[in-house]
């Protein structure tokens, strides 16, 4: 049977972003990272390549990093959603926030929502113990200033002070 | 992005009867590759039936293995601590691929169905067999660094970009799908195809068939493994040449050898009867030569590939000495023993 042409419906669906529910009528079509920043103005979420390759879009669904330009809105009803507009704000910054600028961890600061959110979900996923496995853990955020390095003196303080305060 | 209707898939049945019914009808799961693809009119889905709602989430322990829930996440199954044990071959591969973000969404299933990367295949305004049956093919005579040095064909040259499947194929899993008429298991040495005059199908699904589970069975080396993978740059690539070793070594004797080479054919690329080469012999630089030589006896290059074979070899020759040693390559350490 060949299909009729879509029917061009949006799609009732409820979404916490930031601590805050939103009940939004979304087209299916509209990418996660286009809901965040068109449509709720978290702007935010950077848009880089919209591919799944730079990781600028990089946003947190139920504590789990993903690219949120290769998300569909609609698959992700009923998830918690945390961009870096919910992480902190500038008179109570995140600690990872505060770590990039204390390490000076971006030049022009297009990628920087995206690292942070990253190396938070990094942290939370406990798999990095070592400078090397920093790295390579955060190979899916790409800086085209190069300011890798100070990306990964940023998330290794993290890590150290954690490692420090359960050691105490 | 060409507009679209969307169902939740609420059954394995529904999902399969929307899928059945519908030509045009994509299932989407992560969404990694499908949205990708879908962002450059590659794939235009009349319907999209979304499957995230299915009970597919679970590793299950069986008495000979695991059974790996289609929409299991590349990190849950990468990190399952089971798997990481038991077939460490697999976890090593699934690290080697992508990127943690892409990781934590692409799934199982997806995986196994992801499309190629051939540049030609994603470029709409070129020719390509795989995208539209029968326009031609655009990568032969063109750039082909990525491209197939195996089992390719004169209507497609394209190669299968996964890692996990690499492992796969060396472990001998097998894949059980669901379809309009009933459940049936498929070797996963069975479920990719090569091009052949019809490079549209990448694999032996049928129409209306689900991905539902993969199965992990039998014993796998605890030690002598390794997944080596060479690319363009250090993470975050696809492989150029990759290699999964599975060696069983009994006395000093190689007793049972798998090797699954990635990155140079339409599938993960495995010769049984190369392998059987290397069973009763000392684990030796003449031997893996030899076995090395068999493996690639019918390589052939497209011009910008050609560096492929060589690469190969060595490979080959690397990746059984790591897993000969018991030493396999640890992912986040870019030197390669």
């Amino acid at each position: 049977m060949p299909s009729a042409p879509p029917s061009l419906r949006t799609i009732p669906i409820t979404l916490t972003i930031n601590g805050r529910r939103h009940d939004l009528d979304v087209a299916p079509w509209t990418s996660l990272l286009d809901l965040l920043r068109e449509d709720l103005k978290l702007c935010g979420t950077k848009k880089g390549c919209d591919h799944g390759q730079c990781g600028a879009c990089t946003v947190l669904v139920d504590g789990v990093r993903i690219n949120s330009c290769l998300s569909l809105a609609v698959m992700r009803d009923g998830a918690e959603i945390t961009t870096i507009e919910g992480l902190g704000t500038p008179e109570r910054l995140h600690p990872m926030q505060r770590a990039f600028m204390e390490h000076d961890a971006l030049q022009c600061g297009y990628c920087t929502p995206g690292q942070i959110c990253s190396a938070v979900g990094l942290v939370s996923e406990g798999h990095a113990h070592s400078r090397a496995e920093i790295r390579e853990l955060m190979s899916g955020n790409l800086c085209r200033c190069g300011a890798y390095t100070n990306i990964a003196d940023a998330v290794e303080d993290i890590l150290e002070q954690q490692q420090k305060a359960a050691a105490e | 992005m060409k507009r679209f209707d969307y169902l939740k898939a609420a059954s394995i049945r529904e999902a399969v009867s929307a899928l059945a019914g519908d030509p045009k009808a994509r299932m989407i799961a992560g969404g990694t590759n499908l949205v990708d693809l879908m962002k450059y009119d590659v794939e235009a889905p009349g319907l999209l039936v979304d499957i995230n709602g299915l009970d597919l989430k679970r590793i299950e322990e069986t008495e000979t293995g695991y059974r790996i829930g289609a929409l299991v996440t590349n990190s849950d199954l990468a990190y399952h601590p089971g798997v990481v044990r038991r077939f460490p071959l697999l976890a090593s591969a699934i690290l080697a691929g992508a990127s943690p973000q892409l990781r934590n969404a692409a799934t199982t299933g997806g995986n196994i169905n992801q499309r190629t990367r051939c540049y030609y295949f994603y470029d709409p305004a070129t020719r390509c067999n795989k995208r539209q049956p029968g326009s031609g093919c655009d990568a032969i005579g063109g750039v082909t660094r990525i491209h197939a040095i195996l089992g390719a064909s004169e209507a497609c040259i394209a190669t299968h970009p996964s890692d996990m499947c690499v492992a796969l194929a060396a472990l001998d899993a097998v894949v059980e799908v669901e379809g309009p008429e009933g459940r049936r298991d498929i070797a996963f040495l069975d479920y990719h195809r090569l091009p052949g005059d019809t490079p549209e199908r990448d694999n032996t699904l049928r129409h209306g068939e689900i991905v539902t589970a993969i199965r992990l069975e039998g014993e796998a080396a605890a030690r002598h493994h390794t997944y080596l993978k060479l690319r363009d740059r250090l993470s975050y690539a696809f492989a150029l040449v990759s290699a999964a070793v599975d060696l069983k070594i009994e006395n000093g004797k190689i007793s049972r050898a798998r090797v699954a080479l990635g990155g140079v054919a339409h599938k993960p690329w495995r010769d049984l009867d190369a392998e059987g080469m290397l069973v009763g012999r000392e684990p030796s630089a003449e031997a893996t030569d030899a076995f090395a030589a068999r493996l690639l006896a019918g390589a052939k290059g497209q011009g910008g590939n050609d560096f492929k074979i060589t690469l190969a070899e060595r490979v080959i020759r690397r990746a059984l000495r790591q897993a000969a040693a018991g030493t396999p390559q640890i992912q986040h350490e870019k030197a390669i023993a």
